[in-house]
Formats: structure tokens, C-alpha cells, sequence
């Protein structure tokens, strides 16, 4: 009880002055415990000074401990140091009774010195403990304090970016639901103007078939007109003939005028066919398959291909083979699809050898076009084939060749939809449209069309 | 007078034997018939010293009334027949190629077969 008081009162001040300038407690309180940091110095000084008869300066050091820690006590601001009036309050009381004892009864007093000692040492080491307890309770609760508010901070920032991800969400909803209608718009353009595409590669074919069927239909006419005027002038010479009484000869005349009239029904029917033909590949609906006789389809497509580009062209001709194998039994199809496909393929290939003749010609080569088409059956499947001797098609277009749009043709002059249609067309009816061509030596097209459609 | 009709249509055969029955029947005008150009040249090899006249279409698959022209033109048959060429299409085009080959006279389908003999007897009156 020399040093230690002083001491005592100088470490809480210091340790309230440090608190102020981290600001644990409000700065204000700065000053005040600079003040008294500096009375304790002063205490110190004066204990040190006068020795063990310093009686009165202990008492002063005492009082100004005890009038700390009440400060420390009584202060609401202070709440969260009062575990320094928990650990200075048992020195305090074990000074006090010291130092009583010591001043008013200092002979008994000095009998049991040490026991004194021991006491107040035990209180300082209490203090000292309640220091050390207190010091890691702190920081443990400065941890957790840190560590809530990082996860406050966290907790912010999080709903900070779900308000600004929101805000995102809610803009990207409202773009997409932009480019959602404006490609429901532009979907619903492209299905128009593909069907419009469809139906004017349909009038292009027709286009295409016109000049033919003119031809068709010119010759049965002509047959027609010829057959029944012919008949006519028949009626009078066997008019003459009864009147001369020649009944045998009249006989005779009667026979050629009916089988003229037959020939007339004949004609009318085959023009009837063109006709009907045409209204079928023209229709906008897709037609009924039916039992078709493939050869009959191909061979009239064949000749209303070739007479529709000879009619264009009048210089144009071609070798036509065919090749039908007899007795083919017929194929549920739909007559006007599939002849859609062939006269495409025909045409095609009529547009093949006519290029080629053309610049073999140029060439002073001589060249002769020859178009082959030919029907087969084999196992359960009709196969179809188109050849032409043109120049065949490059190895580098022709993966490309059944894609829509795909043209060779100058712009303007083809739809590029005529085989790609084909293809559709054939896969609908369960077969497969192939291709074959070896460059310089002309291209093969072959469907296949199953007998069996049911699988 | 031999006439030889070349075209792909068959019935052409039934039809020139009517028109020309009474012709057939006086003796003054005898008809074969060719049903493409390649058969038409094999008739006039086969019968190379028949005075022949000939009418061909120009639209047949196969070779064509202006090919078959330009053969019997090359081949310097003896005597040169006479050639009449037919076509559905009466254009300037093929009308010139048809004379330009050495065609004698260019008809129009449909055939005015009163036309048709006028001509016939004009040349076999010459």
C-alpha cells in the first residue's frame, strides 16, 4: 500500500483516456480523465517522496480511487466499464481497512502486517484477473461484434444486388417480351410469305406447263375438228351412195364414220385429261392419294414438260427414252404431288442438257441431249429415275440442291423451292428423293416410293 | 405421186387416208407413213428411187422435222424430193430455219386440208 494505489488510479484513467480517443466513450470524457490521470501522477510522486509516514497522501490516493470508481459507477455512460468498479471495489475495502488499522492501531496492526499484505495482494490479483477476464470477454465481443456487422454489411450488400437484380429482371422481361412479339410478328410474315412461295412455285410450274398443254390440247382438237368434218362429207358420199343403190359401199362408209366418231370421243376424252390434269396441279388443297399407274403420270408429265420447253424454246430437242417396266402395279399416291415432282425433275433435267448444248455448241462440239426416265419395281418399293446427260451437278452444291431457296438459275428465273418441294412432297408419301451425279456425265434423281405406306 | 407424211401422232394416218380417199382410190396419189424422223429416214433408204414428196411435223420427240430436213437436204436423195414442213407453232423463227434448210413450203397447224391438196396438186401437176 505504497505504490500500488496510485498506480491503480493512474492505469484507469489512462484506460478511459484511451476508450475517449477510440471513441468507445464520448471524446468529452477525454479531458476529465487527463486531468486525473495527471492528479494521480502527482499521488504517485507524492508516495514515492515520503516514504511509509506518507499516511496522509495514502489517504488522499485511497479517496481518489474511491471517487473513480463511483464515478465509473454512477455514470450510465459508462456501463459497459463497470467491470472496473467490480475488480477495484475489493482493493479499495481491503485498503480502507488497512490503512485504518495501520493509522489508529498501528502496533496491532504490525503484528499481523502480513496477513494484511497477503489480503490486499489477493484483492490486487483479483483486480488484475477481473482486468484479464474482462480484456478477453471484450474482444470476444468485439469479434462478434464485427463479425455481425459484417454479416449486416453482407446482408445490405445482398439486398442491395436483389433490388438492382430485380430491376434487371424486370427490364430483361420486358425486352424479351418485346423480341418475343416482334418475332411472333416475323414468324407469322414468314408462314405467309412461304405459303405465298409455295403457291407461286406452284403457278411457275403451271406457267411452265402452259405452253404443253396448249400443244396437248391442240392436237385432239385438231383431230376432233378434222375427224368430224371429214365425217361430214363421209354422210354425203354415202347419201350418194344409197341413191345410186349401192348399199355395200354405203356399208363400208358407215363403218369409217363410226369409227371416225370414235377416234372424235377419243380426242375430246384426251383433251378432257389435259384439262382436268391441269385444274388438279394448279388446286391450292392437297389432293386424296389414290392408286396411281406411275407409268401413265410419268409419261404425261414427261410430254407436257418437253412440249412446254419446246414452246419456249423452238430450237430446243432431246432424245426422250423411257423405260417403264410393264405391268407396274399401281401406287397409292397423290396423283398431282408426285407429278408435280416429276415434271420438276423432267424440267430440270431438259434445263441440264440444254445448257450443256448450248455450250458445247459454242465450243464447235456437237452434242446430243437425251433424257431418260424410267419406273421399276423393286421388293416392296417403286423407284422412279430421272437422267439427263448434261454437265451433272458440282460436288459442291450438291448437298445443297434440296434446301429451299437454292438456285442455280439467275435470279428471277427460278424460286429455288422446285426441288426442295419435290423432296417434302415425296417424304410425305413415306419414300426418299436421291441424287446421283458424276461431273461431266450428267445427273440420275431417284424416288423411291414404298408400296407399304401403312409403316 | 408418192407422199410420204412423217409425225408422231398416229391418228395422222386414219385422218390422211380419209381426206385423200378419193385421191387414194384414182390412183393419182399414193401415202406412206413415218411416225418420227428416224422412221422416215430409214423409208426414203429403203426406197431411195421413189419420187417422193414429203410432209414432216417439226415438233416430234426424238429428231426433229428441221433435223430430218437438214438429213434429206445433206443426203442428195435422187431425185430431190420436195419437202413440206408442218409446225403447231407458226412462228417467224421457224419458218425461216425450215426455208433457210431447204424446205419447199411451211404449213400451220391446225392443217387446212383444202389448202393441203390445192398444193399438192399444184406440185404434182409441175
Amino acid at each position: 500500500m505504497h505504490l500500488d494505489a496510485p498506480l491503480l488510479a493512474m492505469f484507469v484513467c489512462r484506460y478511459m483516456v484511451r476508450l475517449a480517443k477510440n471513441k468507445q466513450i464520448d471524446a468529452s470524457w477525454e479531458n476529465f480523465f487527463q486531468v486525473r490521470f495527471y492528479v494521480s501522477l502527482g499521488l504517485l510522486a507524492a508516495a514515492a517522496v515520503f516514504g511509509n509516514f506518507s499516511w496522509i497522501a495514502s489517504w488522499a490516493t485511497l479517496a481518489f480511487n474511491a471517487y473513480l470508481v463511483w464515478q465509473l459507477y454512477q455514470t450510465p455512460a459508462f456501463k459497459p466499464q463497470r467491470w472496473l468498479v467490480w475488480a477495484a471495489t475489493p482493493y479499495l475495502v481491503v485498503s480502507f481497512i488497512v490503512l485504518f488499522f495501520s493509522t489508529f492501531f498501528s502496533k496491532w496492526y504490525n503484528q499481523w502486517d502480513d496477513y494484511f499484505g497477503t489480503v490486499q495482494l489477493c484483492a490486487l490479483a483479483w483486480a488484475f484477473f477481473m482486468w484479464l477476464y474482462s480484456r478477453n470477454q471484450r474482444k470476444t465481443q468485439e469479434l462478434e461484434q464485427k463479425k455481425l456487422l459484417e454479416k449486416e454489411e453482407a446482408f445490405r450488400m445482398s439486398e442491395k444486388m436483389k433490388e438492382e437484380l430485380e430491376v434487371q429482371v424486370a427490364q430483361r422481361t420486358e425486352d424479351l417480351e418485346r423480341r418475343k412479339a416482334e418475332l411472333e410478328h416475323a414468324l407469322a410474315e414468314l408462314k405467309a410469305t412461304q405459303a405465298q412461295l409455295i403457291q407461286s412455285e406452284k403457278m411457275a410450274s403451271l406457267g411452265e406447263l402452259t405452253a404443253g398443254i396448249a400443244h396437248e390440247i391442240q392436237n385432239p382438237l385438231n383431230f376432233v375438228t378434222n375427224f368430224s368434218d371429214v365425217s361430214a362429207e363421209l354422210v354425203d358420199e354415202m347419201i350418194g351412195e344409197l341413191d345410186s343403190h349401192h348399199p355395200e359401199e354405203a356399208r363400208l362408209i358407215a363403218a369409217d364414220i363410226k369409227s371416225n366418231l370414235d377416234k372424235i370421243l377419243h380426242h375430246g376424252k384426251r383433251a378432257d385429261g389435259i384439262v382436268k390434269g391441269m385444274l388438279q396441279h394448279s388446286r391450292n388443297s392437297s389432293g386424296q392419294a389414290e392408286p396411281t399407274d406411275i407409268n401413265q403420270l410419268a409419261d404425261e408429265y414427261l410430254r407436257l414438260a418437253y412440249h412446254g420447253l419446246r414452246a419456249k424454246d423452238k430450237t430446243f430437242n432431246a432424245t426422250m427414252q423411257t423405260s417403264f417396266e410393264a405391268d407396274l402395279p399401281p401406287v397409292k399416291v397423290v396423283p398431282q404431288d408426285i407429278g408435280r415432282v416429276v415434271l420438276n425433275l423432267i424440267t430440270n433435267a431438259f434445263h441440264a442438257v440444254t445448257e450443256k448444248k448450248k455450250t458445247e455448241q459454242e465450243n464447235g462440239r456437237t452434242f446430243d441431249p437425251a433424257i431418260s426416265v424410267a419406273t421399276r419395281k423393286e421388293q416392296d418399293n417403286l423407284f422412279i429415275t430421272v437422267s439427263d446427260n448434261g454437265d451433272g451437278i458440282p460436288p459442291a452444291v450438291i448437298d445443297k440442291i434440296f434446301q429451299p431457296f437454292f438456285t442455280t438459275k439467275p435470279t428471277g428465273q427460278g424460286t429455288g423451292l422446285g426441288l426442295s418441294l419435290s423432296y417434302d412432297i415425296v417424304k410425305a408419301h413415306g419414300g426418299d428423293l436421291k441424287v446421283e451425279s458424276t461431273p461431266g456425265n450428267g445427273a440420275r434423281f431417284i424416288i423411291r416410293l414404298p408400296y407399304n405406306t401403312a409403316k | 405421186m408418192k407422199i410420204l407424211v412423217v409425225d408422231d401422232e398416229h391418228d395422222i394416218q386414219l385422218l390422211f387416208e380419209q381426206r385423200f380417199r378419193k385421191e387414194i382410190r384414182s390412183g393419182i396419189m399414193s401415202f406412206a407413213f413415218a411416225f418420227s424422223g428416224e422412221d422416215a429416214l430409214r423409208y426414203l433408204d429403203a426406197h431411195p428411187q421413189e419420187a417422193v414428196l414429203i410432209l414432216s411435223d417439226i415438233n416430234m420427240p426424238g429428231m426433229s422435222g428441221l433435223e430430218l430436213l437438214g438429213e434429206i437436204k445433206e443426203h442428195h436423195y435422187l431425185p430431190p424430193p420436195i419437202v413440206l414442213m408442218i409446225t403447231a407453232y407458226g412462228d417467224e423463227e421457224n419458218y425461216n430455219k425450215a426455208m433457210g434448210l431447204g424446205a419447199d413450203d411451211f404449213l400451220t397447224k391446225p392443217l387446212d386440208f383444202g389448202l393441203l391438196k390445192e398444193k399438192l396438186k399444184t406440185i404434182g401437176h409441175v
